[in-house]
């Protein structure tokens, strides 16, 4: 019942591990052939790659797992996704339905452990009810602000010795959930009209835009407009990261030109982003001389720490192409002056200060620069190729080097912030594009909190490319503790315990290559692509003691920031 | 400031935890809660007090209206409503006090519901305030034990909170 349902619904791949409580799952799973089972290492693994097949297609990821410690296993990759707003339908075996509450055999409250970090959850009571619950449970995770859902089944009600009547429903209605679809009319037209009248605005585009698929409008509009944009970590991609009106990413590691731009824009208009802590820096002193026009699906977003002027509760796809067509058909058009002259100030700041056209690392030396590795990598993959990452100073160094011209391209753990995501995300990214490069860029410790997942690529055939920037640190931590604790490096070190990456590749059946010279990283890194039908880890000895630049100052406005280890704005 | 929120929510199993999970998980406080379901008993009514500024109040009733249970939620204090706590107390009465203690329950217009040769039970009903009241005119040397229902509400006149 429960795979015939997941069949209706569309469902390709289920991502999980098996377990006594999912038993009878699982020999549905064998009987049928429309529904693939991926067999991961540990469930963590499963949610991360159904979460990437999620961001990487747009359709909803599914987990399968067991009751108990399966279902706990499964706890931090739907809170990974929770805290990106990514759709996923996470099904956990139950013990029988007579023993929940009795302490059973690896029984866990799943919906109570899970409930703060998904979207809804759902505990079969009657076989009956397991179509709708699966139809329900999709629509949830996909419609309004996305997110996880959870369906836990206990034991006895898959049993397949009871038959019902199956019909899988054509249609939900929830009486209690009406997400915002199109905006108010008003509103947008009151929006389109102050974006015109804007001397100095910025586009804020966040990962609202990449999921919810508005990318094409909002580059549309930025383009009609000529206004400057500028993408958060999860928004990367939402616009063409080489096009001159592309400013890079905004925030705590964001460019100097996207956060002074920022700092003194007259209008800012914020699609699909949710004015997170390390965008905006002290909500005091944000964007002092602003007006905020937001548009989020999820009224909660809107208005939660910086207030909009003009709140716009509706999703990017309808919005954007409402406010296309005003912008399009109306008589009014931007100040052009003015937009020239904000342009001349932006140029000032990039020429100054900017990632790309500024040196803004020292490259002389006989070291392999991190930053480096990532524009090698653009350079060899052509900016194409889905790039996946840990969390660490490389997931800054990739989101700041790799210009990523598509959506949907770059996949990486934001709000969570989970070490461990980049290789099973990887992982997922590849069953959404059998053909696609997939690269993870990864550090040594990151790599080492999902490292099992090797062992899948070499079942399923999937030749993800691990670039892994080995400064022989945690090196995130490291640079807080240089920059605030006198460099004391507690616990970031590993004093020579590191294994043999390439060795450790080499044993799952891949290739290792291991990079030290800055001479040969160009042809080893092609060298690693090549190999099309490989798993390639690339063990790259980097810089140990680089930090990320520019870094807003704790505390203070968005303009604020350190540039170097000895230069502050 | 005080609010009363009025919740119309799906009489489900775990709405009521989502409800109040929410609270915890957001540092928002409550300060009473009641819930029982309605004459359509597919549905249970919620009724919570909870103080903060406007912004924090905001941000709950948008909270609560994402969760999938919830299906629709009014702040009664935005308007004119009525409210009412019901409260059961045991007092020691013995003596003199007895009369005292009668004297003041009918000026609150309580009723003594249950009656041993040394204590009273009583019933007070109204606004919470009033049941404040009480306790102080009581006063704390012979209360041996009080329950209060929280709060209920409704609007006044023509609104109404249903489907
Ligand atoms: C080490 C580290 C450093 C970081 N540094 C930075 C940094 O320098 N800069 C930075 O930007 N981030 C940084 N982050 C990430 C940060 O924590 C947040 O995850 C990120 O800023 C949030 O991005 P967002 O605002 O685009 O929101 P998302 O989390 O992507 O949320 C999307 C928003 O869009 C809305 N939405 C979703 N779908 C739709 C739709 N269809 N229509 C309309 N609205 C929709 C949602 O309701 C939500 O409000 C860092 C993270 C880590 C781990
Ligand atoms: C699961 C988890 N534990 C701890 C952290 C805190 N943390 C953030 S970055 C980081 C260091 C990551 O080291 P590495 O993967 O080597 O990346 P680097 O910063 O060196 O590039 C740590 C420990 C985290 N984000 N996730
Ligand atoms: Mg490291």
């Amino acid at each position: 019942m429960l795979i015939r349902s997941l069949r209706d619904e569309g469902v390709k791949y289920l991502f999980g591990y098996p377990g006594g409580a999912a038993l009878h799952i699982y020999d549905a799973i064998f009987r049928q052939q429309d529904v693939q089972h991926i067999l991961v290492r540990h469930e963590q693994a499963a949610t991360h790659a159904a979460d990437a097949y999620s961001r990487a297609t747009g359709e909803v990821g599914t987990v399968l797992v067991t009751s108990g410690p399966g279902a706990t296993n499964a706890i931090t990759g739907i809170a990974t996704a929770y805290m990106d707003s990514i759709p996923m339908v996470v099904i956990s075996g139950q013990v029988m339905s007579h023993l929940i509450g009795e302490d059973a055999f690896q029984e866990t409250d799943m919906v109570g452990i899970s409930r703060p970090i998904v979207k809804h959850s759902f505990m079969i009571k009657h076989p009956s009810e397991i179509p709708e619950v699966v139809k329900k449970a999709y629509y949830i995770a996909r419609s309004g602000r996305p997110g996880p859902v959870v369906i836990d089944v206990p034991k006895d009600l898959t049993s397949p010795f009871e038959t019902f009547p199956y019909e899988y429903p054509e249609k939900v209605k929830i009486r209690s959930y009406t997400p915002a679809t199109r905006g108010h009319a008003g509103q947008i037209k009151k929006a389109a009209q102050l974006l015109l009248e804007a001397r100095r605005p910025v586009i804020y585009a966040g990962g609202g835009v990449v999921q919810g698929n508005g990318s094409e409008l909002l580059t549309n509009l930025a383009k009609k407009l000529n206004y400057p944009v500028t993408n958060t970590l999860m928004g990367l991609g939402a616009y063409p990261g080489t096009d001159p009106q592309f400013l890079g990413m905004l925030g705590m590691h964001g460019t100097y030109e996207a956060n002074m731009a920022m700092h003194h824009a007259d209008v800012i208009f914020a699609v699909g982003a949710r004015f997170d802590d390390r965008v905006t820096n002290a909500v005091k002193q944000f964007c002092p001389n602003a007006k905020i026009i937001h548009v989020d699906v999820d009224p909660a977003s809107i208005s939660k720490t910086v207030t909009a002027d003009i709140p716009i509760v509706g999703s990017v796809e309808s919005v954007l192409s409402e406010m296309l067509a005003l912008i399009l058909e109306g008589e009014e058009k931007p100040e052009e002056g003015a937009i020239a002259s904000w342009w001349t100030q932006i140029n000032e700041w990039r020429e100054r200060h900017g990632l790309y056209t500024a040196p803004r690392y020292d490259n002389s030396g006989e070291k392999i620069m991190p930053q480096d590795v990532i524009k090698t990598l653009h350079e060899v993959t052509g900016g194409d190729a889905y790039v996946t990452s840990d969390v660490g100073q490389h997931q800054m160094f990739t989101a700041q080097y790799y210009l990523f011209d598509k959506p949907r391209r770059w996949i990486n753990s934001g709000g969570l912030g989970t070490m461990g995501f980049g290789l099973p995300a990887a992982m997922g990214a590849q069953m959404a594009d059998r053909d696609a490069v997939v690269a993870c860029v990864t550090g040594e410790g990151s790599i080492q909190m999902c490292i099992q997942e090797l062992s899948t690529c070499t079942q399923y055939h999937l030749p993800i490319k691990i670039i892994c920037l080995n400064n022989q640190a945690l090196g995130m931590v490291r640079q807080w503790q240089d920059m605030q604790y006198s460099s004391r490096y507690s616990e970031s070190l590993y004093e020579d315990s590191l294994p043999d990456f390439v060795k450790l590749a080499e044993s799952y059946g891949h290739v290792g290559i291991r990079v030290t010279k800055k001479e040969e990283l160009k042809a080893k890194m092609e060298e690693c692509f090549a190999m099309k039908d490989r798993v390639v880890f690339m063990d790259i000895s980097v810089d140990t003691s680089e930090h990320v630049y520019p870094m807003q100052v704790a505390g203070a406005a968005m303009r604020d920031m350190w540039l170097s280890k000895t230069e502050r704005t | 400031m005080r609010r009363i929120i009025s919740v119309l929510m799906e009489n489900a199993p775990g709405s009521l935890s989502r409800v109040v999970g929410l609270f915890s998980q957001r540092g928002y406080n409550i300060e009473s809660l009641t819930v029982a379901p309605t004459e359509d008993e597919t549905l249970s009514r919620l009724t919570l007090t909870t103080v903060g500024d406007d912004h924090k109040i905001e941000q709950i009733t948008k909270h609560l209206n994402k969760l999938i249970d919830v299906v629709k939620l009014v702040d009664l204090t935005e308007g004119a409503h009525i409210e009412r706590e019901v409260m059961l107390i045991k007092v020691k009465a013995a003596g003199a006090q007895r009369a005292e203690i009668k004297r003041c329950v009918d000026i609150f217009r309580g009723q003594i519901v249950d009656v041993t040769a040394s204590l009273y039970i009583i019933q007070i009903t109204g606004t919470s305030d009033k049941l404040d009241a009480f306790l102080q005119s009581v006063g704390d040397a012979s209360i041996l034990e009080v329950v209060r229902s929280g709060v209920s509400g409704i609007a006044r006149g023509e609104k109404v909170l249903s489907l």
